[in-house]
């Protein structure tokens, strides 16, 4: 017993001083996005002093809230250890069901604005519905996730298609009118996306810190097998992640809409790889169990900057912002990475 | 960067199949002197550690250890579970790398020891988990990163002509076109010898070799190991099966805690004498003292339970304050059985009582509630402990629900954490660390906090001690002691007999997927143990139907 006490206290002084480390590894890694962040915006700021005004931050803000939006779903998704590939195209899906469901009520007599929440609830339901369907295949059916959403990704793109024959399907103008305000209007001087982005963000916090629910997410991503044997319902809450995907995405298209009115098969092309940038930029592991929602914000953030920043200026163009995103990605990736290695 | 020139290709092979005329004397006339520590000594030892310590993270796992193997000589490391056996021998064999210390190749110094550069001297380990590609066939293992070439091609005949010479010297009644995942273990086992033969190795590792072997393979496998030993290779045994050492070893060396505890002849040390030296302490200071209430009421009763391939028709019963020891053979289906009566696995036919109410088979979650049962997991990094979360997370994971149906009620998770820790004493520097950097002992006790917190009535240790240290190990059967003290239901499944017979009250033995016996009082013996675990010895247990 004493040889053995006197190794445990011998290891606990080391682990401290190995603690050390870790604290500064560990700060860089959680601070990283949010410096990123800053960094940005002293750069916007020196480029172009128009930068910090008003005008120019609820327009960045109102732009980052459906990539945001849908990140904080994506985030539930990548902490349990899953990936969603068909967000662009479910929100395509649910925009050009919306879209005709408004305009058909409205042409039958509905007064407008029974016919916009009918819409609205619709398109909800078919969100949920949507992430039903994808985690019922990555579970149930033992398919990967990536897999099974590389091809609910191609079902929901190409209905879109069908619906729209090929073409562009369009709110009826009287219709557009009415749904306008809930992109273009604001509350209180701030625009109702962004406020939409800020409850989702609260909400989707609390949830992933401190609900059962977000616990089992962290824990089913870290490790499903120990997740078992602890008697976690591990595909209940995979699928649960992927329901609440499902309704981010729908809520973030009930935002878009309004904006452009119409839906085609190039509506949110590549929002499911901003989405997942935003994710992984923000500082949540792909290979799942540890994650934050404020971070995934910051990430749909930076990469929003980026171009908006890359549009005030003329030094970099316009058309290197992929380069740009890239780069972010990458660094990103290695700060996560040097605060893994042992 | 290795200084010994290779054996050369030519040679490897022809010298191989020729144990008749060995290079070396069979059996070495003078032992070498454990005291003679340096590669200095003549003759020079094939392998030897001058030193060698190793530290994973903050746990040392070896301090300083100086030994030596000889060739031709059978050299057995015994030690309990987490004695740092298996890490030796990784060193040797150029698997991991030592904190400090120093590896010696007849007698020369080997600089950064790779996995690579010590096969190319000849050292071969095999592992617990055999090392073959399964999906290549046997010939082409047996060659394995030494194919026979001519010119750039393979030179199939020759490989076939020296592969079937080496699959009958080790006794393989094998097609040499045959897929190693179609293979049985022994088979398997068998495979590596062969290729380690072929390969011309000069020392041989075997990491428990028998634990998945029936007595009649593992005989046959001892005959090979000391004909292989008579041709001059140093043969590096890993066991805790102190017969199987004694019968085969020249010398044995115990390890305890990563000391080097002694290093004996092995005509001079008595069986009892390895396990006081194994475990540092008399067996009665180790094991509680076995209190038994009897209460001939079952708790729990199972009856004719099927795990499809692992488990048939079991029946048995366990009683209320109860420590129900569970033995056999690794593979027997001890696990699978449990796992199938927590949900945790899928069941095949059969029913479960609780009280004497029949209670439907199902997930988890629903055992936990309608058995009011927990099972602490074998595999504690893989099933037990989400590794990189802090101690008290993983505390709290199972039936996280008592904190809150919706939220967790932090405070309250915090203040039955630290119950926790005080209770099992353990030691967790810093809240927010994950439990990959506790030691063993303390991460296990972790799991036991995680297990125990639901308040069960009844607990399926699965090898509640493996791979943790002595005085852990104390406190743990002290633990499961005192819970069947308090009237709850223990079953302790263990590979290890001596836990089975110092803390239970009575064992069932399990061998290929059935229940097998039934024993108690004095009946509990490792001989009778073992006979029934490997099918020496065959009873009419009153659970056959």
């Amino acid at each position: 017993m004493n040889s053995a006490q006197a190794v445990e206290t011998k290891s606990d002084q080391r682990t401290q001083t190995g603690s050390n480390w870790r604290t500064v590894a560990k700060w860089a890694q959680t601070l990283g996005p949010l410096i990123a962040l800053l960094l940005l915006v002293v750069i916007g700021v020196l480029l172009n002093p128009n930068f910090l005004s008003w005008n120019n931050l609820s327009n960045v803000l109102t732009r980052s809230a459906f990539i945001g939006i849908i990140s904080v779903g994506g985030t539930f998704v990548i902490v349990t250890g899953q990936i969603d590939l068909s967000v662009g195209a479910m929100a395509a899906f649910i925009a050009s069901l919306m879209i005709i469901v408004m305009n058909r009520l409205a042409q039958s007599g509905w007064p407008l604005p029974t016919a916009l929440i009918a819409g609205m609830i619709g398109g909800l339901v078919v969100g949920l519905l949507a992430g039903v369907v994808n985690g019922l295949l990555a579970t149930r059916g033992r398919i990967d996730s990536f897999i099974v959403t590389l091809g609910t990704m191609g079902i929901f793109r190409s209905l879109v298609t069908f619906m729209a024959n090929g073409g562009t399907l369009t709110l009826d103008s009287g219709v557009r009118e009415a749904y306008r305000p809930v992109f273009y209007d604001s509350w209180l001087n701030v625009p109702i996306p962004v406020w939409v982005l800020a409850i989702v963000v609260v909400i989707g916090t609390i949830v992933l810190t401190k609900t059962r629910f977000g616990r089992y997410c962290r824990a089913v991503g870290s490790n499903a097998e120990v997740a078992h044997y602890s008697a976690i319902r591990v595909s209940h809450i995979r699928v649960i992640a992927f329901v609440v995907q499902g309704f981010c995405v729908a809520l973030a298209t009930l935002l878009y809409v309004p904006r452009l009115g119409s839906a085609s098969s190039s509506t949110g092309v590549l929002w499911e790889l901003e989405a997942i940038t935003a994710v992984v930029v923000g500082g949540t592991a792909l290979r799942g169990g540890s994650g934050r929602v404020w971070g995934s914000i910051v990430g749909a953030l930076i990469l929003t900057l980026i171009g908006n920043i890359l549009n005030l200026t003329s030094i970099i163009s316009v058309y290197l912002n992929g380069a740009v995103q890239g780069i972010i990605i990458l660094g990103a990736a290695l700060l996560q990475r040097s605060s893994r290695t042992r | 960067m290795l200084e010994v020139e290779l054996p050369s290709r030519q040679h490897l092979c022809e010298v191989s199949i020729k144990i008749e005329t060995p290079q070396m004397p069979p059996k070495p006339q003078s032992p070498p002197d454990p005291a003679a520590s340096g590669p200095s000594a003549a003759p020079a030892p094939t392998l030897a550690a001058s030193d060698v310590s190793k530290a994973f993270g903050s746990v040392a796992v070896l301090k300083s250890i100086t030994l030596s193997f000889q060739p031709g000589e059978i050299h057995a490391i015994v030690g309990e579970n987490g004695a740092g056996k298996t890490t030796f021998v990784k060193i040797l064999a150029g698997m991991i790398e030592p904190t400090s210390g120093e590896i010696f190749f007849r007698g020369n110094r080997i600089e950064m020891a790779t996995l690579r550069g010590m096969e190319s001297l000849g050292v071969r380990f095999i592992h617990q988990e055999l090392n073959l590609a399964d999906d290549l066939t046997v010939l082409e293992n047996i060659f394995l990163g030494r194919e026979v070439a001519k010119g750039p091609f393979l030179d199939e005949a020759t490989m076939r002509e020296r592969g079937r010479k080496v699959l009958a010297q080790v006794g393989a009644d094998v097609d040499l076109d045959a897929k190693v995942k179609d293979l049985r273990v022994s088979e398997k086992q068998l495979i590596e010898i062969a290729r380690a033969i072929a390969q011309r190795a000069t020392a041989l590792i075997l990491d428990e070799p028998t634990s998945v072997l029936t007595q009649r393979e593992a005989d046959r496998l001892f005959q090979i190991i000391q004909q292989f030993a008579e041709s001059g290779a140093a043969i590096i045994y890993i066991s805790h099966r102190l017969e199987e050492v004694k019968r085969l070893a020249h010398c044995i060396t115990v390890l305890r805690d990563g000391h080097l505890i002694a290093t004996r002849k092995a005509g001079e040390i008595s069986p009892s004498e390895i396990v006081r030296l194994m475990v540092g302490r008399s067996l009665q200071d180790l094991f509680p003292k076995k209190n038994y209430n009897r209460d001939e009421k079952y708790v729990l009763e199972v009856r004719n339970l099927s795990v499809r391939g692992y488990v048939t028709n079991a029946s048995f019963g366990l009683k209320k304050g109860e420590i129900l020891g569970f033995a056999g053979l690794i593979g027997a289906g001890r696990t699978e059985l449990f796992e199938g009566i927590m949900g945790l696995r899928s069941v095949s036919s059969g029913m479960i009582f609780k009280n004497g109410k029949r209670i439907k088979l199902s997930d988890y979650p629903k055992a936990l509630r309608a058995l009011c049962a927990v099972y602490l997991p074998e595999d504690r990094k893989g099933k037990g402990l989400v590794v990189s979360f802090d101690a008290q997370t993983n505390y709290s994971l199972l039936g996280l629900e008592r904190f809150g149906a919706y939220f967790v009620n932090q405070r309250a998770e915090r203040a039955a954490f630290k119950k926790a820790i005080e209770r099992l004493q353990i030691k967790v520097p810093d809240r927010f660390m994950p439990v990959s950097r506790l030691s063993g002992g303390n991460q296990q006790k972790v799991v036991l906090a995680k297990v125990l917190a639901t308040e069960p009535e009844i607990i399926v240790f699965d090898e509640p001690t493996r791979g943790i240290d002595v005085g852990t190990k104390a406190q743990i059967y002290h633990l499961i002691a005192a819970m069947a003290a308090e009237g709850r239901s223990c079953v302790v499944i263990s590979s290890e007999l001596l836990e089975i017979i110092g803390l239970c009250h009575r064992v069932i033995v399990m061998r290929a997927s059935r229940i097998v016996a039934s024993l108690e009082g004095d009946a509990i013996a490792e001989d009778e143990i073992m006979m029934y675990a490997t099918g020496l010895k065959q009873a009419h247990s009153p659970f056959d139907q």
